[in-house]
């Protein structure tokens, strides 16, 4: 058996965020691009998981410049990279969700990994979506998952404690951060990753859309912060203001 | 009609979230006419939830069980959630925007292939049927039309402020216990273990957090800042630095991929305020920032703060609060 994991080339939106002119879009041409930090766990546990069975396969959606996020998967142990040559902006998770189905189907894998949520549009559906589209049981939120004997173990923080889900190959798992750490590509895995071939794909169909009117900023909050003081000397302030907050009593 | 998933905590009662939930249903109900609000809630009700549930406005409580509902399983909610739609014919099916509520309005707009927005934060028009949500992490808006029925959304936690009605709905309890298909069965929770008791405590209801960024410095830069949470019967908070560098664990991070808290008092240490630090604890009452930075954005944004190096100045404070405590 096979695992895909499928990553999403988004802004990277740790520094201050700038969108586009025509407000359809966040602007990476001062911050950069990357894939979510879920994705890169998704990776992980995806070549964990492929090393011992038939290998990883990396997938995405996006615009020519996405070869750098399949580059990226491929320098940390993916053995191949497919990518849906389109523009990301103009396909819902829907439209994702149909065309990862598409690449699953012609590729006959049996796993999928994907991030629980992606880092620019934070849609929190289109792993869900694709277990539709295949018929195929999906568990949400994965901090953990393992394959053994045909059945996928999967560890989920839940709102009781901690979950644990055993559902039969194939099947769907999208990831959130936490379980694992990421390992950095190596120099000859870097070397290794530009000489792999990538599938490129043309989308199956028409995308229905994403329902966006645009993008606006949130309006700068004023501040309004009272200066309790510098150093060590401001405890007497602090702890006063732990009084009159009430958040000292005992 | 309006439904409205309600989960419900440990202790028998409407999550505060869904509760925010159900009071966004009713500014939505208020918009379009008066449309009633139903609730669905997972299991048998407590005869208080359901009164604060009443309080709320609520029509009717649509309670699902059977074994179908024993343990979790998104795809089975969703299914229970669709057949009390189908009854009463909804027009708009909700949820919180915790993981378990988009988990299931995900499974909801999947099944009945509409889309869905998550993390909400108001309504403009209501035809067509326009939503502000959170996007990167809530470092932008997206207006976003919902045209397809039901309009499937979540509501970002803290969008609105849970707040009873002006007049209690007749609160009518429904148990029902819809088919479930096996298909909807397989991908099921098998079992939970009780979390650990730590410091972390119950983050996303604490009444004070105490947070911890790189400021620490390292993994044993936490004494200091362990007893102060311990002096104020606090929980610890931490940045995403600290956890991916393995300082503390990730169940304590606080932003858009950890926890979202509310608390009374945040007093975030050495934490510079990223955008997605901010998801997290934007809802905090009053928040109390020390750093070195002055300029940093959690001291701009924050209601006190004190300059300088914690590791002074924590200490400092600790002894000051037993000092005054005798
Ligand atoms: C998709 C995505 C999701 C993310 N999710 C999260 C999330 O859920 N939670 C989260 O926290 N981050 C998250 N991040 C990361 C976020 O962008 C920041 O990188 C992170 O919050 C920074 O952590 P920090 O404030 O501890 O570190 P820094 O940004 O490095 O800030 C350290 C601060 O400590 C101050 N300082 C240093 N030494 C001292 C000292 N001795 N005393 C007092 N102050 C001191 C500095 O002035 C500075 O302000 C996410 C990022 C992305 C891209
Ligand atoms: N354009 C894309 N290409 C590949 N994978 C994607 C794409 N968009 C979303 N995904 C995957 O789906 C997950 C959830 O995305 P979303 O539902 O849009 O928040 C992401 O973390 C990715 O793993």
């Amino acid at each position: 058996m096979t695992v895909l994991v499928c990553v999403k080339r988004v802004v990277d939106s740790s520094s201050e965020v700038v969108l586009t002119e025509d407000g359809q879009a966040v602007d990476g041409r001062y911050a950069g691009f990357t894939m979510s930090a879920h994705e890169e766990c998704a990776v992980e546990l995806a070549v964990q998981i492929g090393s011992a069975v038939g290998g990883a396969t990396v997938m995405t959606l996006g615009d020519a410049d996405a070869v750098e996020q399949l580059r990226a998967a491929l320098a940390v142990g993916c053995e191949a990279a497919t990518h849906v040559v389109a523009d990301p902006q103009t396909f819902g998770p829907a439209d994702v969700a149909r065309e990862i189905a598409a690449v699953v189907k012609d590729q006959g894998h049996e796993l999928v990994l994907l991030g629980n949520d992606a880092a620019d549009s934070g849609d929190f559906q289109v792993g869900i979506r694709l277990a539709y589209e295949l018929g195929w049981p999906v568990v949400n939120g994965a901090a953990t998952v393992s394959v053994a004997e045909g059945v996928v173990t999967a560890g989920v923080a839940g709102p009781d404690g901690h979950e644990t889900y055993r559902v039969p190959l194939p099947a769907v798992v999208t990831v959130l951060e936490g379980g694992v750490s990421p390992r950095y590509p190596s120099v000859p895995g870097r070397m290794k990753a530009k000489k792999v071939p990538i599938d490129e794909r043309q989308p199956t169909a028409e995308p229905a859309g994403t329902g966006r009117v645009r993008l606006v900023l949130p309006p700068p909050a004023p501040s309004s912060v009272q200066v309790l003081g510098t150093g060590p000397e401001a405890a007497p302030a602090v702890v006063d203001l732990f009084e009159q907050l009430g958040v000292l009593a005992r | 009609m309006i439904v409205v998933l309600v989960e419900v905590t440990p202790d028998g009662e409407p999550a505060e979230v869904s509760l925010e939930a159900v009071t966004f249903a009713r500014s939505l109900s208020a918009a379009g006419g008066g449309v009633p609000v139903d609730v669905v809630v997972v299991g048998e009700p407590s005869t208080s939830s359901v009164e604060t549930m009443t309080a709320y406005g609520v029509r009717r409580v649509h309670a699902l069980t059977g074994d179908a509902f024993a343990a979790f399983s998104g795809a089975a909610w969703a299914a229970g959630v669709l057949s009390v739609r189908e009854k009463a014919g909804s027009v708009v099916v909700m949820a919180s925007g915790t993981p378990r509520g988009g988990e299931v309005m995900a499974h909801v707009a999947a099944r009945a292939g509409v889309p869905m927005a998550a993390n909400v934060l108001s309504f403009g028009g209501l035809s067509p049927f326009v939503v502000t949500r959170q996007v990167v992490g809530g470092a932008a808006l997206e207006e976003m039309q919902l045209s397809a029925r039901p309009a499937v959304f979540t509501v970002a936690g803290h969008a609105v402020e849970a707040s009873p009605a002006e007049s209690p709905g007749a609160g009518d309890v429904v148990v029902e216990t819809p088919a479930v298909a096996d298909a909807d069965l397989v991908a099921r929770v098998v079992s939970t273990e009780e979390p650990e008791a730590d410091l972390s405590g119950d983050l996303s209801s604490a009444r004070v957090v105490v947070g911890a960024g790189r400021g620490a410095g390292s993994a044993d830069g936490f004494k200091d800042l362990l007893e102060l949470t311990e002096l104020l019967d606090a929980s610890l908070g931490v940045s995403r630095v600290v956890t991916s560098l393995g300082w503390r664990p990730h169940h304590e991070q606080v932003g858009q991929t950890g926890s979202r808290i509310a608390p009374d008092l945040y007093i975030p240490c050495g934490i510079s305020g990223a955008i997605q630090h901010w998801a997290g604890c934007s809802s905090a009452k009053n928040i109390l920032a020390i750093n070195t930075d002055a300029e940093a954005p959690m001291v701009t944004r924050a209601t006190y703060a004190v300059i300088g190096d914690l590791h002074e100045i924590v200490p400092a404070i600790n002894e000051e609060i037993r000092r005054r405590r005798g």
